[in-house]
């Protein structure tokens, strides 16, 4: 069920995701401390390709890293097996993907209504 | 010389009087299955100083009922048959003192667990041993009998990583305390990837390619949750987590080409 190709991916995402998550809190902290108001906040995310890779190479991170989290807990657990668990799998990849790829095009190239 | 003999006769019968007082009957529960129908089964036993679960099912198949099927063999915690679960949890019942598990009076002993069953206490251990082919937990020799000895070292670290997990005599408790091998039924379990790691340290053997992608396949070590269910029930104090943790760790440099 959970193979090596599997299994690294999910150690590989979580590698990336540590840094970026501290990163996160870290410039929340900063801008929290600095009062600086979310239309502040935006003017500096918004047509910077640094936010856009490092909140981008995060989303991508937690839909490898989840998906297959929850690929194994619904094999255990559930008894999900074959295509089922195959298109479980990708259904939540994709559908965190999607989610998170709406908020980062927001914060980071669009208006903040998206 | 009669008074001798009769002096120490009194006295032999008062010591052994002191040593089993009358101690009450166990309530023993024992699971009974035949063709697939089962249910636990009430026995009293006499409860002794000294006695192993072994001893308590042996007294009841030869006491009680005949028809009572259980496996053992050697008696002395070497051949690994006689593993049961006991209160609960997989003992070697050879070298489980029913002291040390009486839950008040109660004793309940019944099956491993993860494994189907033949009859009563008797598991069908081929699922078991089907996994350890499947693990390649299985020696590949590299000479033939004409070829000089391999000279391995006591200390070398290949042989002392082997050593370590060595010991194993197949009895199936961590297979049957694994909660991963429960909930995945392809997952080869803690005694085969544990001889796979013995047979990583191996030299001699020949099989380490194959060995390499049995582990990392969808059955193999990269489906341990390290939990170390394993761990805290094998008899012999082996430790197949850090087996386990030894052949990710050699499967991931396989697989980007730095050898194990």
């Amino acid at each position: 069920m959970l193979n090596i190709h599997l299994y690294m991916a999910q150690r590989l995402s979580a590698l990336i995701m540590a840094p970026l998550t501290i990163g996160h809190i870290a410039v929340m902290i900063y801008a929290v401390q600095g009062g600086l108001t979310v239309d502040e906040i935006l003017s500096r995310t918004q047509g910077s390709l640094s936010w856009f890779l490092f909140y981008g190479s995060f989303v991508l991170a937690v839909a490898v890293h989840a998906a297959i989290g929850v690929r194994v807990i619904s094999f255990e657990w559930v008894g999900v097996k074959g295509r089922a668990l195959n298109g479980l799998t990708w259904l939540v990849f994709a559908g965190l993907l999607w989610l998170g790829a709406r908020a980062v095009y927001a914060v980071t190239f669009a208006g903040a209504g998206v | 010389m009669e008074l001798l003999k009769g002096g120490y006769k009194v006295e032999n019968e008062a010591k052994m009087t002191q040593d089993e007082p009358d101690m009450p009957n166990m309530k023993v529960s024992i699971w009974r299955e035949s063709n697939g129908d089962g249910r636990f089964e009430q026995y009293d036993v006499p409860a002794q100083e000294n006695q192993t679960v072994l001893d308590v099912v042996a007294y009841v198949q030869q006491e009680i009922d005949p028809t009572l099927s259980y496996r053992f063999a050697c008696r002395v915690g070497m051949c690994g048959s006689c593993a049961m679960m006991v209160n609960g949890a997989p003992r070697w019942t050879c070298r489980t003192h029913v002291s040390k598990v009486l839950d008040g009076n109660q004793l309940e002993v019944a099956p491993l667990r993860n494994l189907p069953v033949i009859k009563d206490l008797a598991a069908d251990m081929d699922p078991f041993f089907d996994k350890w082919v499947a693990a390649e937990a299985v020696f590949h020799p590299s000479a033939t009998r004409h070829d000089p000895m391999a000279a391995i070292t006591p200390d070398d670290p290949q042989r002392l990583a082997a050593s370590d997990a060595i010991e194993c005599i197949n009895c199936a408790v961590c297979y049957a305390a694994c909660d991963v091998v429960a909930a995945n039924s392809d997952y080869f379990g803690p005694a085969a990837l544990n001889r796979s790691w013995s047979l990583v340290n191996d030299s001699r053997d020949a099989g380490q390619d194959l060995r390499m992608a049995a582990v990392a396949s969808n059955g193999g070590c990269f489906n341990c949750h390290s939990q170390q269910g394993c761990v805290q029930y094998c008899p012999n104090e082996l430790n197949p987590t850090l087996s386990i943790a030894g052949l990710k760790r050699a499967a991931t440099k396989n697989i980007f080409g730095r050898g194990r």
